[in-house]
């Protein structure tokens, strides 16, 4: 074990230093943006210049934009002065479908904000090796539903790592990693969110010492069906604090978020390998952790609509599951002594290869008979399931080593 | 009338080989150099660049279905440097080889007058296909690049007040991605009169008239047309782009082709993924016999940010549009 560690550390260093020698461009340029008339046609058109090596440095203070801006040029890093002093505030945008758009490689964005998005705060797609380092991205009126779908929106790329970030407001997810491989999301405050964090249709993914509180639900971890990338899995999620999710659900009804009960900590829908230990989960008043398969109607032949290898281990427990906004959920509590306890299963299916949750943590199977079963029907237990199950496989989760030297400050 | 217009058009740019000699002839350096010139006027795509006479060698079109852009009047045209075919490459795209060029303008009437607004250019380079915009000015004598897109506030015929957006470069490559490399959208052989292929192949700059099995109707005689086929056509040329399994919309899974015939993968009883409140208070992208209850209406109808669809292009409603999706969905058996 210690072996193999000092290995991964040494691959590691091996990686980065093999990173910064290849990082070193010939002909690197700072292409400065600052605050002032016309900075909204300025920052754009420094981005559509900007090419391999560049860093666009944008000043501190307040950009108006009318319009979304995009980044379309590999191995670029846009950079403001700090997440509180380099605002792109899109409270009059007119266009676009979201506040920044990168659709290129190799990207760094870092230590900026953005306000009041009219779609999605930031989104790449398609944009493998991404940083998202210190980014702030929040909608200034609280919860609402008018408030753009996501905050940080990586899809169908392979290798994110975001750290150090905020996010608010967002009316379906804080941060969502959708349709990708090789994902850290850590040390970040997602808060006020419909969704604090929600890594959907991915694999090997590493959700790590963020602070998810005052959300719809905490943590959400989805496979669904009918999309170009399937099969989500292999995740891991410790060392998060996930404490008092409560905010009522102002997700648009149309949206799989709108189906989240208020006050969830962790979710876990279909999915093959996740592991979640090492956490606080606090006060999550409809429960601290929920393990369901995919309930609605599908037609896909590609698709398995129920959780597989969900591993619970270790984590701290406190409070919570004592107002399950679930149907029926007052009279549930009220036969679990008025609180459920911390592990609540639709119990669809065998236990063995679906839930192990570590021996002596207490949990409710719904026992609902059937996928799509309606929680009317639900014959509430006592958990009755493995306490070891197939871990995941932690040497593959999380971004790709060689990103972490975007991160020098 | 168009498009006898359009055909006599193309008579005159493909018999302008007897007059070459006394225009000066389109740059293919501009177009096959990297870099991005500075001016429409540059390429010399245009005898006369306010009237829009094209130059020897460049061939007005149009196509059956139009993409809707807040109601501007389009002026579409091909290029192909001397001695080069155009490969008619099934039922899509015309297969464009390098040195070609696809250039649209952009007019609006101000005042009683056409006004011109904007041109974009896509130029086949050995690099790939290049996306640029042009900005009119006052004047009406020249375009000039605008690098950054621009907005420009526009009145409907009807008097209403808009903000008109020029893309900026990455904002063409939104909706001309396809796997991630810049392409062209219009001239597909499905969306293009046969007479003009005919004429394409005849005047020796198309190598064979693709066959086409299904014809996209054209957009004014919708009415005789079956109104799936008016609807599916509608929503082939002005969301497709982004809505297709290599496009900027692939992540949604809706597939919104022409050739698409999986009534699931173009929405019906589909479920949204990551539309966000583009979604509505809505289930299904289609649900059938219930337009008012369908997210592909409700984008359509509105014009806000982060539920408008397209996301670009687009600051007003097309009512026409709409209509047809509307009627389209609403005679759904359900």
């Amino acid at each position: 074990m210690r072996q193999a560690s000092r290995m991964r550390i040494l691959q590691t260093i091996t990686a980065m230093a093999l990173a910064i020698a290849a990082a070193a461009p010939v002909h690197a340029r700072t292409i400065e943006v600052v605050a002032g008339p016309d900075a909204g046609s300025r920052l754009q058109e420094a981005l559509i210049a900007a090419q391999k090596g560049d860093v666009i440095a944008i000043g501190a203070g307040r950009f108006a934009l009318a319009d979304g801006l995009s980044l379309d040029a590999d191995g670029v890093t846009v950079r403001g002065a700090g997440m509180y002093e380099t605002v792109l505030d899109f409270s009059g945008q007119k266009g676009a479908g979201e506040g920044l758009l990168v659709t290129s490689d190799d990207v760094t964005l870092r230590d900026f904000a953005v306000e009041d998005a009219h779609g999605d705060g930031i989104k790449s797609k398609g944009a493998d090796r991404i940083v998202y380092y210190r980014l702030r991205v929040t909608w200034s009126g609280g919860p609402k539903e008018t408030n753009g779908a996501y905050g940080l929106y990586p899809v169908e790329s392979t290798g994110v790592l975001i750290d150090g970030a905020v996010v608010r407001g967002a009316s379906d997810a804080g941060i969502y990693v959708g349709q990708s491989r090789d994902i850290t999301v850590r040390h970040s405050l997602v808060t006020g969110n419909v969704a604090g964090i929600e890594i959907e249709n991915s694999r090997n993914a590493l959700v790590t010492g963020n602070f998810v509180t005052r959300n719809t639900g905490g943590v959400l971890v989805f496979d669904l069906p009918s999309l170009p990338v399937m099969g989500g899995g292999n995740t891991l999620i410790e060392k998060n604090l996930i404490v008092a999710n409560d905010t009522p659900n102002f997700a648009p009804k149309g949206n799989i978020v709108a189906s989240v009960p208020t006050g969830t900590g962790v979710m876990i829908m279909a999915n093959d390998g996740v592991l979640i230990e090492g956490n606080t989960l606090e006060d999550n008043p409809t429960g601290q952790v929920l393990v369901v398969s995919y309930p609605r109607a599908y037609q896909d032949a590609r698709y398995n609509p129920s959780p597989r290898n969900v591993v619970i281990g270790p984590n701290s427990f406190l409070g919570g599951g004592n107002r399950p906004e679930l149907p029926g959920g007052a009279a549930l509590a009220a036969a679990f002594g008025g609180a459920l306890p911390p592990v609540i299963w639709d119990g669809i299916g065998p236990a063995a290869g679906t839930l192990a949750v570590e021996a002596g943590l207490p949990g409710v199977s719904l026992n609902l008979g059937a996928l799509g079963a309606g929680a009317e029907t639900a014959k509430p237990g006592p958990l009755s399931v493995p306490a070891t199950g197939r871990r995941v496989d932690r040497a593959a989760v999380g971004a790709p080593a060689t990103l972490e030297t975007r991160l020098v400050r | 009338m168009k498009r006898v217009l359009a055909l006599a058009l193309l008579v005159l740019a493909l018999a302008g080989a007897t007059r070459a000699a006394e225009q000066p002839p389109v740059s293919d350096a501009a177009i096959l150099e990297e870099g991005f010139p500075q001016t429409l006027g540059a390429f010399g795509f245009f005898s006369n660049l306010e009237l829009q006479s094209p130059a020897h060698g460049v061939i007005p079109y149009r196509l059956n279905i139009p993409l809707w852009s807040d109601g501007a009047e389009k002026l579409r045209f091909l290029y192909l440097p001397a001695g080069v075919q155009a490969h008619g490459a099934g039922e899509g795209l015309l297969d464009l080889p390098v040195g070609a060029a696809l250039i649209k303008t952009f007019a609006f009437e101000v005042a009683g007058q056409r006004r011109l607004i904007e041109t974009r250019v896509l130029l086949h380079r050995a690099s790939g296909w290049t996306a640029l915009p042009y900005r009119w000015n006052e004047q009406q004598t020249e375009a000039r690049l605008a690098l950054a897109g621009a907005r420009i506030d526009l009145a409907t015929p009807t008097g209403a007040a808009f903000s008109y957006a020029i893309p900026n470069k990455n904002q063409c490559k939104e909706c001309h991605a396809l796997g991630g490399m810049v392409t062209p959208i219009g001239p597909k052989a499905r969306n293009l009169a046969a007479s003009w292929l005919k004429g394409l192949h005849g005047a020796g700059k198309l190598d064979a008239v693709p066959t086409v099995s299904h014809r996209i109707p054209l957009w004014e005689a919708r009415g005789a047309a079956p109104i799936a086929q008016a609807a599916r056509g509608y929503l082939d040329v002005n969301c497709a782009h982004c809505h297709n399994p290599a496009g900027s919309a692939s992540n949604s899974g809706l597939d919104l082709r022409w050739q698409q015939d999986d009534p699931a993968r173009y929405g019906v009883m589909k479920r949204p993924v990551a539309a966000g409140r583009g979604a509505g208070t809505f289930e299904f992208d289609v649900l059938p016999g219930d337009p008012a209850h369908s997210i592909l209406t409700y984008r359509l109808a509105s014009t806000e940010g982060g539920i408008a669809m397209p996301e670009l292009g687009r600051a007003k409603v097309d009512p026409a549009g709409l209509d047809i999706v509307t009627r389209w969905i609403a005679s759904m058996p359900h």
